[in-house]
């Protein structure tokens, strides 16, 4: 190839989006709270366990939102983190007898040091070399988990069974809805952390790696340290998904966390909206039910019908939950004024 | 040493396989700027339509012939009718574009030929070649197709106009639209290309893992791994990091201990991003730098 290099003007991956648009205002926020907190009272355990997964995987996916709609690093190796994370705890539960609410800052601390080693040498990868490293991570956890010499911790291709905590102080609860509100505590706790975490200093660094690197080194942005900080901040994230996903399933093995996950995870953010952190949970019920859905469809073409269906939201809203939700902005606006 | 020779001869007839689907993937990489996660399934599409051809009669050349123009005409069709909507969206909606694209072919796929693992005849024959056990004439025929393609390729990119118009359209679209090049239609032809060379790589891989819908799964991530290591800007490139990662995975399975064909995934993936993080463009790729 020619020696000449080729200078061209390219819009971001990600486009910029202000940091006021990525939550939402407080009188919504407010009223989704309620709706998550009175929910369970109405509905059967098992739905009130799929309402769990749904958290669960939200908080996966806000994790993935940190990364990419914060820093614009692209990742399709979250399922090493959430295994790691997953594992953790398992690993913790039943070897050490640790309580299940302490292994979830241990998971977490373990996959944030995880992610910012993962992101030192991804520092020199973008886009979708970056993909690829991140890609080759996911393909590789599943097998480094089946490892003889681990086998004794891990429990190898079988994989670890977790006891399902019960509810604290005689609460009447069932397991399955103490287990809830425990996930809607530390889920509403980590959602909080990050909406600040994104107005603040550290946040800024990231969106302005996200829209223009050369231009935010150029303005003091340390872009090493903090696109390595947004790799471990949402790894860790992504960590304690994983712990709180190994005790509401009561299990871990290997192939729970192959690469379909990740790519389950990445579809999550973009049918939610790239950065914009409440879209987390839609793109997690997307990822939850459509494939149900589409089950209930066709059984033999079910896969057909997703990628249909997946088709047609990208088609209606190419930008995800988030245009719906300025559509929607816009449209009480208009009312308001008339 | 006669082991040393036996697996890297072993290692570049596998490295074909991957060479033709990594050259697959930097011909839509040139046209469009992304990587197309369904490639590997249209490929396993047209292969499948070749097998129902020659299933109803039709001799091997002229099922290749056939399935060569249908897989033209169907990546065109591909593009205009589902990608082109989404040329303004954002890249990651992209993405998860070919992301539902791969689960629409795979289902189709499964449910009419069904999961069963189908036999698929070469043209070359299957005898040893010059009498090495290790690299049959198969093996030998699909690193000629692949060298023969790859000098196509370099001569129409390089020699007629539509190649030069298409490298343009890829390269600085706005400028190439100034000029009178018909860039949506240059994508569109980028996608039939690539269907069409993705074809060739499922018609020569199909006898070596046989044919099913999931056959292209392995392959695809070898041919990614591939194209990224030889530079995703250069076909040639892409045919070096090809029989590459072909020795890499061979070696690696035999010299390190402990390396099962579980980790040799893996391992040439690790190697792989080991050498990107040194050359980050890959080994043939030109650096872009970027206007801030």
């Amino acid at each position: 190839m020619s020696a000449a290099e080729d200078v061209v003007t390219e819009a971001p991956a990600v486009e910029a989006v202000p940091k006021r648009a990525m939550t939402l205002g407080t009188g919504t926020s407010l009223l989704v709270l309620a709706a998550l907190l009175i929910m369970p009272v109405f509905v059967k355990n098992f739905i009130i366990f799929q309402m769990t997964m749904l958290l669960i995987y939200g908080l996966a996916v806000l994790a993935l939102n940190i990364l990419t709609g914060g820093s614009g690093q692209f990742s399709l190796g979250q399922s090493a983190f959430y295994a790691v994370g997953a594992y953790t705890t398992a690993v913790l539960m039943e070897h050490f007898n640790v309580n299940y609410a302490l292994t979830l800052p241990i998971a977490g601390v373990v996959c944030f040091a995880f992610g910012f080693l993962f992101g030192q040498p991804a520092l020199r990868l973008s886009g979708v070399y970056l993909a690829l490293a991140t890609f080759a991570l996911a393909t590789a956890m599943p097998q480094l988990l089946k490892l003889n010499f681990l086998e004794h911790w891990t429990g190898g291709v079988q994989g670890l069974v977790v006891t399902k905590p019960d509810a604290p102080f005689g609460l009447p609860m069932s397991q399955d809805m103490w287990l809830y509100y425990f996930t809607l505590v530390v889920v509403i706790a980590i959602y909080i952390f990050s909406v600040n975490l994104l107005r603040s200093r550290s946040g800024r660094a990231f969106m302005a790696i996200r829209d223009n690197e050369i231009a935010a080194s150029a303005m003091g942005v340390d872009v090493a340290l903090y696109k390595t900080l947004a790799f471990g901040v949402s790894a860790a994230v992504t960590g304690v998904a994983g712990s709180l996903g190994a005790i509401a399933v009561q299990f871990v093995a290997p192939d729970s966390y192959t690469i379909t996950l990740a790519i389950s995870l990445f579809l999550g953010m973009v049918v939610g909206g790239v950065g914009w952190l409440p879209g987390s949970i839609v793109g997690a019920a997307f990822i939850i039910f459509v494939p149900n859905i589409a089950e209930g469809i066709s059984k033999g073409l079910s896969g057909a019908v997703f990628g249909v269906l997946l088709f047609l939201v990208i088609y209606l809203v190419p930008h995800g939950a988030r245009q719906v939700a300025i559509l929607g902005q816009q449209f009480a606006g208009k009312l308001r004024k008339n | 040493m006669e082991l040393f020779t036996n697996q890297v001869l072993a290692g570049i007839a596998t490295g074909a396989i991957y060479a033709c689907m990594a050259l697959a993937v930097v011909m839509i990489y040139q046209a469009i700027d992304h990587l197309n996660f369904a490639q590997g399934e249209m490929a396993m599409f047209s292969t499948f339509i070749s097998w129902q051809l020659m299933q109803w009669g039709i001799p091997y050349w002229a099922a290749f012939v056939l399935t060569l123009a249908l897989s033209f005409v169907g990546g065109i069709a591909i593009e205009r009718i589902l990608f082109k909507p989404l040329a303004k969206a954002p890249i990651l909606t992209n993405v998860a574009g070919f992301i539902a694209l791969f689960a629409i072919i795979n289902s189709s796929a499964g449910l009419i030929w069904d999961f069963t693992i189908k036999q698929y005849p070469t043209p070359f024959g299957s005898a040893p070649f010059l009498g090495s056990q290790l690299i049959s004439t198969h093996q030998a025929g699909m690193i000629g197709v692949t060298v023969l393609l790859l000098l196509g390729l370099y001569f129409f990119f390089q020699y007629t106009k539509i190649g030069l118009a298409m490298r343009a359209a890829a390269s600085v679209p706005e400028s190439a639209r100034l000029v009178g090049i018909n860039t949506s239609w240059m994508i569109a032809l980028g996608w039939g290309m690539a269907s069409a060379i993705g074809s060739i790589a499922g018609m020569l891989i199909a006898p070596v893992v046989f044919l099913e819908p999931n056959m292209m799964g392995g392959v695809l991530i070898y041919g990614f791994a591939a194209a990224v290591l030889g530079g995703l800007t250069s076909p040639f490139g892409a045919v070096v990091g090809g029989f590459l990662v072909g020795v890499f995975e061979n070696l690696a399975g035999t010299y390190i201990p402990g390396v099962g064909n579980e980790l040799k995934l893996p391992i040439a993936l690790a190697l792989i991003i080991s050498v990107l993080v040194v050359k980050p463009a890959g080994l043939f790729g030109r650096h872009i730098v970027k206007r801030v």
